[in-house]
C-alpha cells in the first residue's frame, strides 16, 4: 500500500460525494415533475413521446399496474433482444459478419441485459456485430438502468406520500430517467471518452501488419457510446471481452478514475434524492453513510490484500504486490479500487481480473455481491436493496425503543416485513442453490478451470455474480455452456424480479398508510447510531449466510496460501 | 413507580416452586405438533429432532458411527424445544394462578327472577321465581337484595344499594350502585350488602365479566397480536435463510471431498435459527398481558397492550387525575389595612359549619398558616348561613357580628344593600353597610388575579367591611408533573380535559405541564379530538367511564373504562381498570412499551447470537476437509464436537436463562427513544454477539471436562 494510493481512493471518494448533491438536486426535480434547465429542450420531446404512445402523463398508477407495466416492458425487451441476436447475421451493421448467437448464449445474453446484469458469456468482439451492440445491447442499457432508477423512485414515493393509492407512473418515469438524466450525462460522458482515446466508429475492424509481418485483426466500433452508459447505468457490459481492461474502452489513468466514479455517481445520488423526496436530506446521508462504512471497509481490505502481494511469491523473494492480471496503467489501488466499486455497484464492469487477485482481495468483491450490491449499488437496485434491509433493520431493533417498528414515519408492520424477507431470501437461494446444484453435477463441475477452492469459488462467483445482477466474472470459469448459460440465466432473472416485486409491494403498501409524525419516543434513523445498526444487520444477516461457501472458498485458500500450500490442479 | 396496586389476586414470585412442576408437565404436552405449528421456528426445530431421532433408532438398530455424540445431539435438540415451552407453560401457569382465585370467586348463584309486571322499574317486588343463576338469558330482570349474590353482569335499573365487589377489585370497602347515572353497572359474583335493586341482565352465563376475565388471564383466548404476527414472519423467514445456508453445505463438502455427518448439521441450523426468540415469544406476550393484570388492569385483547405501546396522545380528565377531586384554600389575601391574621380568622369562623371540603380546606389553612385553631360552633353561640343559590354566600352570626364569603360579585352586591337587622336580643344592631368603593376594587382587582391563575376567589367580609379574598386552588397532584415530562421525553403528548372555562384551563395546564388542553369539553368535543389526532396517524389512549365516555372510549385506540363506570363505558373500552384510578394510563403505557422492548431486545439477542455459532462450528465442521480452518476456531475449542456440541448445549441453556427476563421484561426507562436504543443496543446487540463466545467456552470445558465428546 502506496500513499498515492491512498490519495487515489481519497480522491475517488472526494468527487462521488461532491457530486451528491448537485446530482440529487437534478434528479429530484426531474421526478418531481418540476422544470430543470434543460427543460425547455427535452420537455416538447417528452410530450411528443407521451402523445405517439399514448400515455397521459398525469395518470398514475397503483403497485401492481406499476409492477405489471415494468414486467410487460420486460418481457418485450427481452424478446426483441432475443431475436436480435437471434436474427444478427440477416441484419444490417454486421461488417465483422458474425452469424447467429446460439440459442442458449442468446438467452443468457438477452436475460443478462434485460436485468442490467451484463454477464458475459460472449465475446463482444468475436460474437456480436454493430448492430446487435447498438440497438440491442446498448438500447437495454439504458432502459434496464432506468428502469432501476424508476423502481428505486417508486419506492421512495412509498416513504415520502401518505394516505395514497398510486407510487407514479411506470412510463413516466421511464421516459424522465432516459431523457433527462441518462442521456444528456451520456452524451457529454462519450465525447470525455472519446477525448481519451476510445474509438467510435462504425467503420469496420482495422487490419494491421505486426513487426514480424504478421496480420492482427484490431476490433473497433461505437465503443465510447456503449461504454459511457455500461458506466452510468451500472450495467457492465463491455463493448469488448476484456471489458474496462482493454485500452480502447479505458485507455488512461483518468478515464480509470472517471470510469469508476460514474459507476457510483447516480446510485450515490439517489440517497439525496430518498432524503430529499422524504423531506430530511439526513435521511439519504444516513443511508449513504452505511454504505460508505461497507464499501471503505471493503477497499481497505482489498488493497491491503493485493498491496501485500501473494504469499507463495513473497516466500520466493519476489516482493510488492499482486499485479498479476492487472493493467500497469492502473496498477495496485486503481484495479483494486474498481473491482471494489464494480462489485459494491451492480456493474460488473472489470478493469483487472477478479479471478487473479489474491484470495482475500477477490473475497471482498464475492461478498460485496453476496450482500445483495447495497453499497451503492446498481442505480436504482442498490437503494431499493439498501431499503429492504433498512425495513428488517428497522423492524428487529425498532421494537427496542418500545414502539412498532417505524421508519420515516411509516409502521413497519407484516405485510412489508413478508416482502423484505421474501426480497432478502431469494438472493441466497439463487447463489447457493445453484452453487450447491453446479459443484455436483458434471456439467457445473467442467466449468472451473482450477481445482479446490479456487474451482469452488470461480463457481459461486458466477452464481453471486449472476443473482445479484452484477455481471463481473471471476474469470476462470467456462460459462458458455447450456448448463451455465440456462442456470445463469434463471439466476440474473430471480435476482431481479424477486427483489423488485417485494420492493415495490413495500411501495405500495407505505404509500397507503399514515405519516406518524416523529416525536421523541421515535427511533432516531438519521444518525451514527443507526448507520452501526444497519450496518451490523447488512453484515450478520446478509454476511453471515454466506460464511460456510466462503470458508471453503476464499477463506481456506487464504489460510492454505499463507502456510505456503497450493491444491494441485485437477479434472476441471 | 409511586403507583402500588390494591389486588385480591395472589402476586407470585417470578417462578415459584408450586409453578414449575405443572409447567414442566406443560412442556411435554405441548409437544403435541398441532400446538407446536402454532410457533414456526420451534415447530421446525420438533420436526428436525423427531427426523433425526428417526435416523438415530435406525443407526442403533443397523450400527452407525459416532453413535454416542449423536446421541448427545438429539438430546439437546429436544431439550431446546422442551425449554421453549417450558417458558410458556410458566408463563401461562402465572396466569391460570390467578384465574383459579378469580374462580373460587364465583360461586354457583341463585337469582330472583321477575316476571311481567314486576320486572319493569317502579313495579311490584313480588312476585319472583327463584332459578338457577346460570339460565339467566340477556334481558332478564331479577331482584337482588341485601345478602344475595348478584348472578350476572348487568345494569341496575331501579335501586340503590352498597355493594362488596373485593371479588373482582381486592377493594373492601363497599361502593354505591344505582339506577340511571355513571354508576349503574354490576358485576356478577359481588355481593349486595344493603338495599336491594332491580337488575336487567347483560351478560349471559359464561361470557360474564369473571369469566372473560378468567379467560383473559388464563391466556385461553389469546390471540397472535399484529405484531408478534410480523415477528414471526421474519422469524420464519430467517429460519428458510438459514436452511438455504445449511442445505448447500453437503454439495460444497462433496465437491472438497469429504462428507458432513447429519447431525452436524442438524446442530449448524437449529443453532443458527432464531430459536432463543422463537421460544420465547409467546411467553413475552402472556407475561405482558400478565403484569397489567397484577397492576388490576384487564385487556381485552393483547391487540390493546401493543397499542399501549404505541400511543402518541394522552387525553387525561383534569379532575382525579392531574387535579386532586377538590379545590383547596391555598392563601388569604387581604385588602389594604387588614392582616392577613385578621381575614383568616374571619375566614375561619364562616368556614366552622361548612362541611364542603372547600370550606373545611379554609379551617385547614387557618390553622396550618395563621396558627387560628378551630373553635366549636356549639360554644361560640353562633348561627350558620348556609349557601343558597340565590345568595352565593354562607357565613355565620355571632355575637352581633355578622361574616360572610362567597362570590366576589355577589359580596360586593351584598354590601351595597340596605342596612339590615343583625343579631338578636340584646345584641341586635343595625348594620350599617360601608361599601369602600377603593377596597371594593382592590377586591375584584385580587380576584381577576387569582382567576387568571386557574383558581376560584372567595371573597370575605365581617360586619359590611370587605376583608379581603381566599384564593381557592385546583391542587394538581404532587409529582403530575414529572410525569407529564417523563412522558414528553418518551414522546407522549397530554391533553387535559376539562368542563373549566379556557382561562383556568390554561392556567392549570400550565401549571400541572400537559402539553395542551381541551376547556368547556363535551363529550362530542372528547370524540372530534380523538379522530382529528387519529387522522394525523397518531394513537389516542384515555380514560372515562359514564355512558356518554363510551363513543370516545371506542373511538380511542387505548380506552381504558373505570371498573366503577357504566356497562356502556366498560363494553366501549379495551381495558377495564380494576381500582378505577385514572393516573395508571400512564403506567399502563409504560407496560405496553415494556412488552415491545422485550420482544425486540430478544430478537436482537437472538440474531447476534449467530456470530459465536458460527464461529463455533464452521470451523468445527469443515477441519476434516481442510485442516487450516482450524485457524477460524477463535475460542480454541477442544475438539470439533465438542465444538458443536458446546453451541447447541448454550442454544439451549441461554432459553432458560432468558424465561426471567421474558417474564419481567426488559427494565424500561422514561428517556428518549435515542438514549433508550443506544443503552439497548449495547446490552442486547453488543452483549448478544459478545455473550455466546464466553458461554461457549465456558460450556466446551465443562464438555470436555466431563468426556462428553
Amino acid at each position: 500500500m502506496t500513499l498515492a494510493g491512498w490519495i487515489q481512493i481519497a480522491l475517488f471518494c472526494a468527487i462521488v460525494l461532491a457530486l451528491v448533491k448537485p446530482l440529487g438536486l437534478y434528479m429530484t426535480r426531474v421526478f418531481t415533475g418540476a422544470s430543470t434547465p434543460l427543460s425547455p429542450l427535452l420537455r416538447p420531446v417528452e410530450r411528443g413521446l407521451y402523445r405517439l404512445a399514448g400515455i397521459d402523463e398525469r395518470h398514475e398508477q397503483h403497485w401492481l399496474t406499476y409492477a405489471g407495466a415494468m414486467l410487460v416492458f420486460h418481457a418485450a425487451g427481452f424478446v426483441l433482444l432475443y431475436a436480435i441476436l437471434r436474427l444478427q447475421g440477416l441484419l444490417p451493421l454486421n461488417p465483422a459478419e458474425q452469424g447467429a448467437v446460439a440459442p442458449d448464449l442468446a438467452f443468457n445474453t438477452a436475460v443478462s441485459f434485460v436485468t442490467n446484469t451484463n454477464w458475459q458469456n460472449y465475446g463482444g468482439e468475436s460474437t456480436l456485430s454493430y448492430l446487435s451492440q447498438m440497438l440491442g445491447l446498448t438500447h437495454q442499457n439504458f432502459l434496464s438502468a432506468a428502469t432501476g432508477i424508476a423502481l428505486a423512485v417508486a419506492l421512495i414515493r412509498g416513504f415520502a406520500r401518505a394516505s395514497a393509492r398510486t407510487v407514479g407512473s411506470f412510463w413516466v418515469d421511464l421516459t424522465r430517467c432516459t431523457l433527462y438524466v441518462l442521456l444528456p450525462l451520456c452524451i457529454v460522458y462519450t465525447l470525455f471518452l472519446v477525448w481519451q482515446g476510445v474509438p467510435q466508429t462504425l467503420a469496420p475492424y482495422a487490419e494491421a501488419t505486426t513487426l514480424e509481418g504478421g496480420k492482427q485483426t484490431i476490433a473497433l466500433g461505437p465503443v465510447a457510446s456503449q461504454v459511457a452508459i455500461k458506466m452510468l447505468g451500472t450495467n457492465g457490459g463491455g463493448f469488448f471481452n476484456a471489458n474496462a481492461a482493454h485500452p480502447f474502452e479505458n485507455p488512461t489513468a483518468w478515464s480509470n478514475l472517471i470510469q469508476m466514479v460514474s459507476i457510483f455517481g447516480l446510485g450515490a445520488a439517489l440517497t439525496n434524492v430518498f432524503g430529499r423526496m422524504v423531506g430530511d436530506e439526513r435521511q439519504g446521508w444516513a443511508i449513504l453513510g452505511a454504505m460508505g462504512v461497507l464499501f471503505l471497509a471493503g477497499t481497505a481490505v482489498t488493497y491491503w490484500a493485493e498491496g501485500a502481494g501473494n504469499p507463495l511469491l513473497n516466500a520466493l523473494g519476489l516482493q510488492g504486490g499482486n499485479l498479476e492480471g492487472k493493467e500497469i496503467r492502473f496498477g495496485i489501488p486503481g484495479s483494486a479500487l474498481f473491482a471494489v466499486v464494480t462489485t459494491a455497484a451492480s456493474c460488473g464492469a472489470v478493469n483487472a481480473m477478479h479471478d487473479a487477485f489474491t484470495a482475500l482481495g477477490g473475497l471482498i468483491p464475492l461478498v460485496n455481491m453476496q450482500l445483495g450490491e447495497i453499497i451503492v449499488g446498481g442505480v436504482g437496485a442498490g437503494l431499493y436493496g439498501m431499503l429492504v434491509f433498512v425495513v428488517v433493520a428497522i423492524f428487529v431493533a425498532g421494537l427496542m425503543v418500545g414502539r412498532t417498528p417505524e421508519y420515516l414515519g411509516k409502521k413497519i408492520e407484516a405485510r412489508e416485513v413478508k416482502m423484505a424477507m421474501l426480497a432478502i431470501l431469494c438472493l441466497p437461494l439463487m447463489m447457493l442453490g445453484f452453487t450447491a446444484l453446479a459443484t455436483v453435477l458434471p456439467a457445473g463441475l467442467a466449468g472451473p478451470a482450477n481445482a479446490g477452492p479456487h474451482g469452488f469459488t470461480e463457481i459461486l462467483y458466477a452464481f453471486t455474480s449472476a443473482a445479484a445482477n452484477n455481471g463481473s466474472a471471476f474469470a476462470g470459469l467456462s460459462g458458455n455452456t447450456p448448463f451455465y448459460n440456462l442456470t445463469l440465466g434463471a439466476g440474473m432473472l430471480v435476482g431481479r424480479f424477486f427483489v423488485i416485486i417485494p420492493a415495490l409491494a413495500i411501495a405500495g403498501s407505505l404509500a397507503a398508510k399514515k405519516t406518524v409524525p416523529a416525536s421523541a419516543g421515535t427511533f432516531p434513523t438519521h444518525g451514527g447510531l443507526f448507520v452501526g445498526l444497519l450496518v451490523g444487520v447488512i453484515l450478520i444477516l446478509g454476511g453471515l449466510t454466506f460464511l460456510p461457501s466462503l470458508a471453503l472458498g476464499p477463506i481456506v485458500e487464504h489460510l492454505a496460501g499463507s502456510a505456503g500450500q497450493t491444491f494441485a490442479a485437477a479434472g476441471g | 413507580m409511586a403507583h402500588t396496586p390494591k389486588s385480591s389476586l395472589p402476586k407470585s414470585s417470578l417462578l415459584s416452586a408450586g409453578l414449575i412442576g405443572p409447567a414442566c408437565l406443560g412442556a411435554v404436552t405441548k409437544l403435541d405438533p398441532r400446538q407446536m405449528v402454532k410457533n414456526p421456528v420451534m415447530f421446525v426445530v420438533e420436526v428436525v429432532a423427531a427426523f433425526t431421532t428417526l435416523l438415530f433408532v435406525r443407526d442403533l438398530v443397523t450400527g452407525g458411527q459416532d453413535l454416542g455424540f449423536t446421541g448427545q445431539i438429539i438430546l439437546w435438540l429436544w431439550f431446546t424445544v422442551l425449554f421453549a415451552n417450558f417458558a410458556e407453560a410458566v408463563a401461562e401457569g402465572r396466569g391460570k394462578a390467578q384465574a383459579d382465585s378469580l374462580r373460587r370467586t364465583r360461586t354457583e348463584t341463585t337469582a330472583k327472577l321477575l316476571a311481567g309486571p314486576a320486572a319493569a322499574p317502579g313495579g311490584p317486588r313480588t312476585p319472583y321465581e327463584t332459578v338457577p343463576g346460570a339460565g339467566l338469558k340477556v334481558g332478564d330482570v331479577v331482584l337482588v337484595e341485601a345478602g344475595d349474590v348478584i348472578p350476572s353482569d348487568g345494569e341496575v335499573i331501579e335501586g340503590i344499594a352498597s355493594v362488596n365487589e373485593a371479588a373482582i377489585t381486592g377493594e373492601s370497602a363497599p361502593v354505591i350502585r344505582e339506577s340511571g347515572g355513571d354508576r349503574s353497572a354490576v358485576t356478577g359474583g359481588t355481593q349486595v350488602l344493603s338495599d336491594w335493586i332491580r337488575v336487567r341482565i347483560t351478560a349471559a352465563a359464561g361470557s360474564t365479566f369473571i369469566d372473560r376475565m378468567i379467560a383473559l388471564v388464563e391466556g385461553a383466548s389469546r390471540q397472535k397480536t399484529p405484531n408478534e404476527i410480523a415477528l414471526n414472519i421474519l422469524l420464519s423467514g430467517l429460519t428458510i435463510v438459514f436452511v438455504f445456508a445449511v442445505a448447500s453445505i453437503p454439495s460444497f463438502a462433496a465437491y472438497a471431498g469429504g462428507a458432513i455427518p447429519l447431525a452436524v448439521l442438524v446442530a449448524l441450523f437449529v443453532t443458527l435459527i432464531p430459536t432463543t426468540i422463537g421460544a420465547l415469544l409467546s411467553a413475552i406476550g402472556i407475561a405482558g398481558m400478565d403484569r397489567l393484570v397484577r397492576f388490576n388492569v384487564l385487556a381485552m385483547s393483547g391487540r390493546a397492550v401493543e397499542a399501549a405501546g404505541d400511543v402518541d396522545t394522552l387525553l387525561l380528565d383534569k379532575t382525579g387525575t392531574i387535579t386532586l377531586g377538590n379545590r383547596q384554600a391555598t392563601e388569604f389575601r387581604p385588602v389594604r389595612g387588614v392582616t392577613p391574621g385578621t381575614l383568616a380568622d374571619a375566614a375561619q369562623l364562616a368556614s366552622l359549619a361548612d362541611e364542603t371540603p372547600e370550606g373545611r380546606s379554609i379551617v385547614v389553612l387557618a390553622k396550618e398558616a395563621h396558627g387560628i385553631r378551630a373553635r366549636d360552633m356549639g360554644s361560640l353561640a353562633a348561627t350558620f348561613v348556609p349557601f343558597t343559590a340565590q345568595s352565593r354566600m354562607s357565613g355565620i352570626d355571632l355575637d352581633g357580628s355578622s361574616i360572610r364569603k362567597g362570590a366576589v360579585e355577589a359580596v360586593i352586591a351584598s354590601l351595597e344593600a340596605a342596612p339590615a337587622l343583625v343579631g338578636t336580643g340584646a345584641a341586635a344592631r343595625v348594620l350599617q353597610p360601608r361599601l369602600d368603593p377603593a377596597a371594593a376594587a382592590e377586591v375584584r382587582a385580587i380576584a381577576e388575579e387569582i382567576a387568571k391563575a386557574g383558581g376560584t376567589p372567595l371573597a370575605v367580609a365581617r360586619d359590611g367591611r370587605l376583608l379581603g379574598v381566599v384564593h381557592l386552588k385546583d391542587i394538581v397532584k404532587g409529582g403530575i408533573r414529572e410525569r407529564f415530562a417523563e412522558l414528553r421525553r418518551m414522546g407522549i403528548r397530554t391533553v387535559m380535559i376539562t368542563g373549566d372555562n379556557p382561562m383556568t384551563a390554561a392556567a392549570i395546564a400550565a401549571e400541572a405541564g400537559v402539553d395542551d388542553f381541551l376547556a368547556q369539553a363535551t363529550p362530542e368535543d372528547k370524540l372530534a379530538l380523538i379522530r382529528r389526532e387519529q387522522a394525523q396517524g397518531k394513537l389516542v389512549a384515555m380514560c372515562g367511564d359514564g355512558t356518554n365516555d363510551a363513543p370516545a372510549l371506542a373511538q380511542a385506540d387505548v380506552g381504558v373504562a373505570m371498573n366503577t363506570g357504566t356497562v356502556a363505558a366498560r363494553e366501549a373500552g379495551n381495558m377495564v381498570d380494576l381500582d378505577s384510578d385514572p393516573t395508571k394510563l400512564i403506567e399502563i403505557v409504560e407496560i405496553g412499551k415494556q412488552l415491545l422492548m422485550t420482544r425486540g431486545a430478544l430478537t436482537t439477542f437472538s440474531i447476534a447470537n449467530d456470530v459465536a455459532k458460527y464461529f463455533a462450528i464452521i470451523p468445527a465442521m469443515f477441519v476434516g476437509l481442510y485442516p487450516q480452518l482450524q485457524a477460524l476456531n477463535v475460542m480454541g475449542l477442544a475438539s470439533p464436537q465438542s465444538a458443536i456440541l458446546s453451541a447447541i448445549i448454550f442454544n439451549a441453556l441461554i432459553i432458560v436463562a432468558l424465561i426471567p427476563l421474558a417474564l419481567r421484561g426488559v427494565s424500561y426507562r422514561a428517556v428518549g427513544a435515542a438514549a433508550l436504543l443506544r443503552r439497548n443496543l449495547l446490552i442486547y446487540g453488543l452483549g448478544g454477539i459478545v455473550v455466546p463466545f464466553a458461554g461457549i467456552k465456558v460450556i466446551d470445558l465443562a464438555v470436555s471436562a466431563l468426556h462428553l465428546a
